[in-house]
């Protein structure tokens, strides 16, 4: 029961109930679809990038309530982050939820994110709480405008 | 073992009202007396794989420790051994089914490649462009890739017979889609993400009238639900051991013979043959010429001991025993307050899906496991069904004669638990 109270903490379930931004993102200059065929999770992530600095960002999607408050916590994390910035944190958060430790720094600069540290009991969950990590980089490196009129 | 079995306790167990011993049943799998984490194993994900009763175990073992060697070409005594066995399993499955002829069981790697050694023996024969296969909306991905490669390849057009809110086939729809072109039906037995226990009598009829072949995907009922394919005079039918307390990576296509001699072989290699050069081959009889390559001998033997320990206990006494379980297990999920089942209909077999408002099915799964409890949470490889009614995934219990009634309650106070979690 511990292990299932550190992986369904309070906060999760909050963002899992009232996702955050939530929503299409009409300004967006980068977008990215993910899902995980094995689960069926879909996320799409949006993203306006101006001067390699995250100015906008939100999701839709549907998914488990780890995958869905990751995507929540996420773009709350990632608002006015650099893409270096962006970078090392998805790195501290991946080596959150799988178990290796970052150091005390690293947990500092994840924040709010710390709640998915539960995760790391539970290997097979892992990834649900990346997917929208792993669709936020690909929106970040292949550049797919995807409001374009082209 | 089997005699154990054949007179089993007529006093009725303390979880059923039928007479099938289930605790002394559940003595026979040795992994039901597990504890995961420290918590009494509840396996509810037999629709998955079933576990294994030491009769299997044994058989693999003895055919390892005792007579492994390659069959159908050896002179010496192991591999007649060998070959005696595995092709005795044959003739159990040809039991099992009630085929005419041993020679009609195709041995493959389970339903999946029977459906694709159809589709592109028999079907990329006799389906040409414009022509059209039928299949239905509750469909595993297993029956429907398969046909849909063919009729990509073919320029064919794949029909799909409708299903209602239960999760029933519409017949008359089913019907309607019969036409000139029609060359093909494959059909679920027990549809795999709804339970669904389809009316293949008149799947088969309807087919029939026209003269189209029937397939049923029976991995889901062969196990389950008693199947006879002389009386259902059914074309093809399919089922994997594993679902059927047999090991993984072997299975059986039954076939009817006039239609597996008219087709090509599926695979070339050895076994397959009666005689080659590099100009010709000539192919072997039936059932070797779709049996290219050394087959599985050890899952051969072992599915073999399965349907012998299947028989044992009586198809129709499990069966029975496992529907009124599933009638329990219905009543008492369906109460739970959030909850609803998808696949509610008249007929059905084993398979108990079902979503709770506002909660994933990923998330119930985690929370039961950390309680021992295994379900299977996902789309089921049946994305056309979730599809249709509108949810990402279920949660699926599954059950097998030597679950309990206790095991449904463990369930059920799971469930309360996951709500609980939520609603915090």
């Amino acid at each position: 029961m511990s292990y299932l109270n550190d992986l369904y903490q309070e906060v999760i379930l909050d963002h899992n109930k009232k996702p955050r931004n939530f929503r299409e993102l009409k300004e967006a200059n980068r977008k990215a679809e993910g899902f995980n065929p094995l689960c069926g999770d879909k996320v799409t992530v949006y993203l306006k990038l101006e001067n390699n600095v995250v100015t906008d960002i939100s999701f839709q999607g549907k998914g488990c309530a780890i995958s869905t408050a990751s995507a929540s916590l996420m773009t709350e994390s990632l608002k006015g982050k650099t893409r270096v910035e962006v970078k090392k944190l998805f790195e501290d958060f991946h080596n959150l939820v799988t178990g290796k430790t970052g150091g005390l720094d690293a947990e500092l600069e994840l924040g709010k994110l710390a709640v998915f540290h539960g995760v790391s009991e539970f290997p097979i969950r892992v990834k649900c709480a990346t997917l929208a990590w792993h669709t936020l980089q690909a929106a970040l490196e292949n550049k797919l405008e995807a409001v374009s009129t082209e | 073992m089997k005699t154990a079995r054949d007179v089993a306790a007529p006093r009725a167990s303390s979880s059923s009202s039928t007479s099938l011993d289930v605790h002394r049943i559940r003595e026979d799998f040795p992994i039901l007396a597990q504890k995961i984490q420290g918590k009494r194993l509840v396996y509810l994900d037999n629709a998955a794989t079933t576990q294994k009763p030491q009769a299997v175990l044994d058989a693999i073992h003895s055919y390892f420790t005792e007579y492994n060697s390659n069959i159908h070409r050896g002179v010496h005594w192991l591999s007649q051994r060998a070959t005696e066995a595995y092709e005795e399993a044959r003739i159990k499955a040809q039991r099992f089914l009630n085929a005419r002829e041993s020679r009609e069981i195709i041995f493959v790697r389970g339903t999946t490649e029977a459906i694709n050694l159809v589709a592109q023996s028999y079907g990329r024969m006799n389906v040409g462009p414009g022509d059209e296969v039928i299949i239905s909306a509750m469909e595993h991905h297993s029956n429907i890739v398969p046909w849909q490669m063919l009729c990509q390849e073919k320029n064919a057009k794949l029909r799909v017979a409708p299903i209602n809110d239960s999760g029933e086939l519409l017949l008359d729809e089913y019907e309607k889609l019969f036409n000139s072109r029609t060359r093909f039906v494959s059909i679920a037995h027990v549809s795999n993400a709804l339970g669904t226990l389809n009316p293949i009598r008149q799947i088969i009829d309807v087919a029939h009238r026209r003269n189209v072949p029937v397939l049923l995907d029976g991995a889901q009922a062969a196990a389950h639900v008693k199947v006879d394919v002389q009386d259902l005079e059914c074309d093809f039918y399919a089922f994997s051991g594993h679902k059927l307390y047999g090991p993984t990576g072997v299975g059986v296509l039954y076939g009817k013979s006039a239609l597996l001699e008219a087709m090509p072989p599926y695979q070339g290699g050895g076994d397959m043959i009666s005689s080659v050069t590099f100009e010709q081959t000539l192919y072997n009889v039936l059932p070797f010429k779709f049996e290219a390559g050394t087959p599985n001998i050890a899952g051969g033997i072992g599915l073999g001991a399965a349907i012998d320990y299947l028989s044992g206990i009586g198809l129709q006494q499990a069966a029975a025993y496992e529907n009124d379980l599933l009638a329990y297990a219905t009543r008492a999920i369906a109460g739970i307050p959030g909850v609803r089942l998808i696949g509610t209909a008249r007929e059905k077999a084993t398979v108990l899906s079902f979503v709770i408002e506002g909660i994933h099915p990923h998330d119930i799964g985690t929370i039961l496991d950390q309680d021992g409890i295994a379900i299977r949470t996902g789309h089921h490889c049946a994305q056309p069904v979730m599809d249709r009614f509108g949810v990402p995934a279920t949660a699926r219990a599954s059950l097998a004669f030597y679950n309990t009634r206790e095991e449904i309650d463990a369930l059920v106070e799971g469930i309360h638990k996951v709500i609980e979690i939520f609603d915090r």
